[in-house]
């Protein structure tokens, strides 16, 4: 893999994922034969029908499980089951420690791993800043709205300064106007740390607006069925909603994730229309 | 509520019980209940004897025995079988089937292992105390937050980091909560063990006066004890909601 040059900054190479049998019931094939190369610096979000095992790519590709078969390769090196140094996680549920302030809660990680407590106090205060969050530093999360502890969370990966960001659905608790608002921090924090990131999200134009790349799965086990180019400029914002290319663009993922997304529903899947072939490919 | 408003409604209720005992006392006479002036007087007059600090150590060394078996061996228990799902699973109706079982039943045969002495009360106390923080202990584990313990490992947090800076702070309100309820209970059964068969303590004086129908007595021991586990439970109640104010 590495043999293709200094760009590729993650890849899967044959991934599956099978969940092993447990009472009764037969093993669970979650995901894959995956293929895919995360070009260093790519903003890629990956949509799928629910169920189709997007949570589980995203602990393939951190290293919080390791794949069946094949290899997950992060900066040329092989994952198992430990999450490298230089990749952070944002998952979908709170995950803000209740009993610490929103700055101990930003600071927690680097704590653990005893940088020293002026480089500390420097980055939090720079994370908190980004986020918004300076007024709140000493408040405890349970005293700030859902879209605040995100963004806690999200200051919290941001200190330990990863260079790939892995968010699992990040804005899904979140109302729209919040998420549109979110996406715009989010973009805006792609482009200053100049990080990869990959997004798991269910909203086809909240991929759209944030992706270079989006990778669309196939109900489960899910396998990329299309990888579509969206062709933004890098200092893209939600404005790009008003852009006509955007709606062509949600359009067409949701010309291949409909089939998908009946299939998981159990239902016969209509083909998809040739004029929204065409217009993908 | 306000501080001021609690204080207010705490001072309305004592006010009430004390009333009530004073009417009581009034309407009954001295041989049902001796009024609350004169059972303070007797508690004062008895703490000032020396005969009575031998049977008050008793009591306390019982107790103080009793929960430290029921805190550490309930919390041990707890976490090691909520630590893993399926014994949790299996351990949690059990425990919770124990505890609805009233001791009492079972008291005859901790006299038989145990003997007439104080034995026998630290292990009736810490036969009460030890299942409600066994099952507060279990659950406090088996419902620490999935999503916490993934973010330590993407931090890259090491075992005994996770369960200080993680398991641990996420716990301890809970299992306070089950020290809380197994520290009366604790109590209970420490006293009940003196009710019977016993030479001393303050369980023993309460019997030896009922024997004499010593109405006074039997009222300024209860007075003590209701004043002793009021306190503490109070103390505990309070550092038990700010532990849970935060979650």
């Amino acid at each position: 893999m590495s043999s293709d040059g200094a760009s590729v900054h993650a890849a899967l190479v044959g991934v599956t994922r099978v969940y092993p049998a447990r009472a009764g019931q037969p093993p669970v094939h979650a995901l894959g034969p995956l293929d895919l190369e995360l070009q260093r610096g790519e903003f890629f979000s990956v949509v799928g029908p629910s169920g189709c095992g997007k949570s589980t790519l995203v602990d393939v590709l951190g290293g919080l499980a390791p794949p069946s078969q094949g290899e997950a390769l992060f900066e040329g090196k092989v994952l198992g089951s430990t999450v490298p140094d230089g990749v952070g996680v944002v998952f979908q549920e709170d995950a803000s420690f209740p009993w610490l302030t929103v700055w101990e809660n930003v600071a927690f990680g680097l704590r653990r791993r005893g940088t020293d407590a002026a480089e500390i106090r420097r980055r939090v205060d720079y994370a908190l800043g980004f986020m918004g969050l300076q007024g709140f530093a000493k408040a405890y999360p349970a005293q700030l709205s859902g879209g605040m502890r995100q963004r806690v969370c999200i200051a919290r990966t941001l200190v330990m300064q990863p260079r790939l960001i892995l968010l699992d659905e990040p804005f899904g608790a979140l109302d729209q106007q919040t998420r549109l608002l979110m996406g715009d921090e989010l973009l805006r924090l792609w482009r200053e740390t100049g990080a990869t990131v990959v997004l798991i999200t269910h909203a086809l134009d909240e991929a759209n607006l944030l992706s270079d790349r989006i990778g669309v799965l196939s109900a489960r086990p899910g396998c990329f069925i299309a990888i579509v180019e969206t062709g933004w400029s890098r200092d893209r914002d939600s404005t790009l909603a008003e852009d006509p290319r955007f709606g062509a663009v949600t359009a067409r993922l949701w010309a291949y994730l409909r089939p998908e997304s009946l299939r998981a529903l159990g239902q016969q899947a209509p083909a998809v229309p040739d004029t929204l072939r065409s217009a993908a490919e | 509520m306000s501080l001021a408003a609690r204080w207010r409604d705490s001072a309305l209720v004592v006010a009430a019980i004390l009333a009530l005992w004073q009417a009581i006392n009034l309407v009954g006479g001295d041989n049902l209940m001796t009024s609350p002036l004169a059972t303070v007087q007797h508690a004062a007059d008895m703490v000032g004897q020396a005969r009575f600090w031998p049977h008050l150590r008793e009591t306390v060394t019982a107790y103080l025995a009793a929960l430290a078996i029921a805190v550490f061996g309930g919390i041990g228990f707890g976490v090691l079988l909520g630590a893993h799902r399926l014994t949790g699973e299996v351990a949690e109706p059990i425990f919770v089937a124990l505890y609805s079982i009233p001791k009492v039943t079972l008291y005859p045969v901790i006299l038989l292992a145990f003997g007439l002495g104080i034995q026998a009360k630290i292990a009736f106390g810490a036969l009460h105390g030890i299942i409600p923080i066994v099952i507060f202990s279990l659950n406090a584990v088996r419902q620490v937050n999935r999503t916490w313990l993934r973010t330590a490992r993407t931090m890259s947090l090491t075992p005994m980091q996770t369960v200080r800076h993680v398991i641990i702070p996420a716990t301890v309100p809970e299992i306070f909560s089950g020290l809380r309820v197994g520290a009366a209970l604790t109590l209970l059964g420490t006293m009940l063990g003196e009710l019977f068969a016993s030479q001393r303590g303050l369980g023993f004086l309460l019997m030896t006066a009922i024997d004499l129908h010593d109405v006074k007595t039997i009222m300024a021991i209860a007075l003590l004890i209701t004043l002793f586990s009021v306190a503490m439970n109070a103390a505990m109640l309070a550092l038990d909601r700010r532990l849970h104010a935060r979650f």
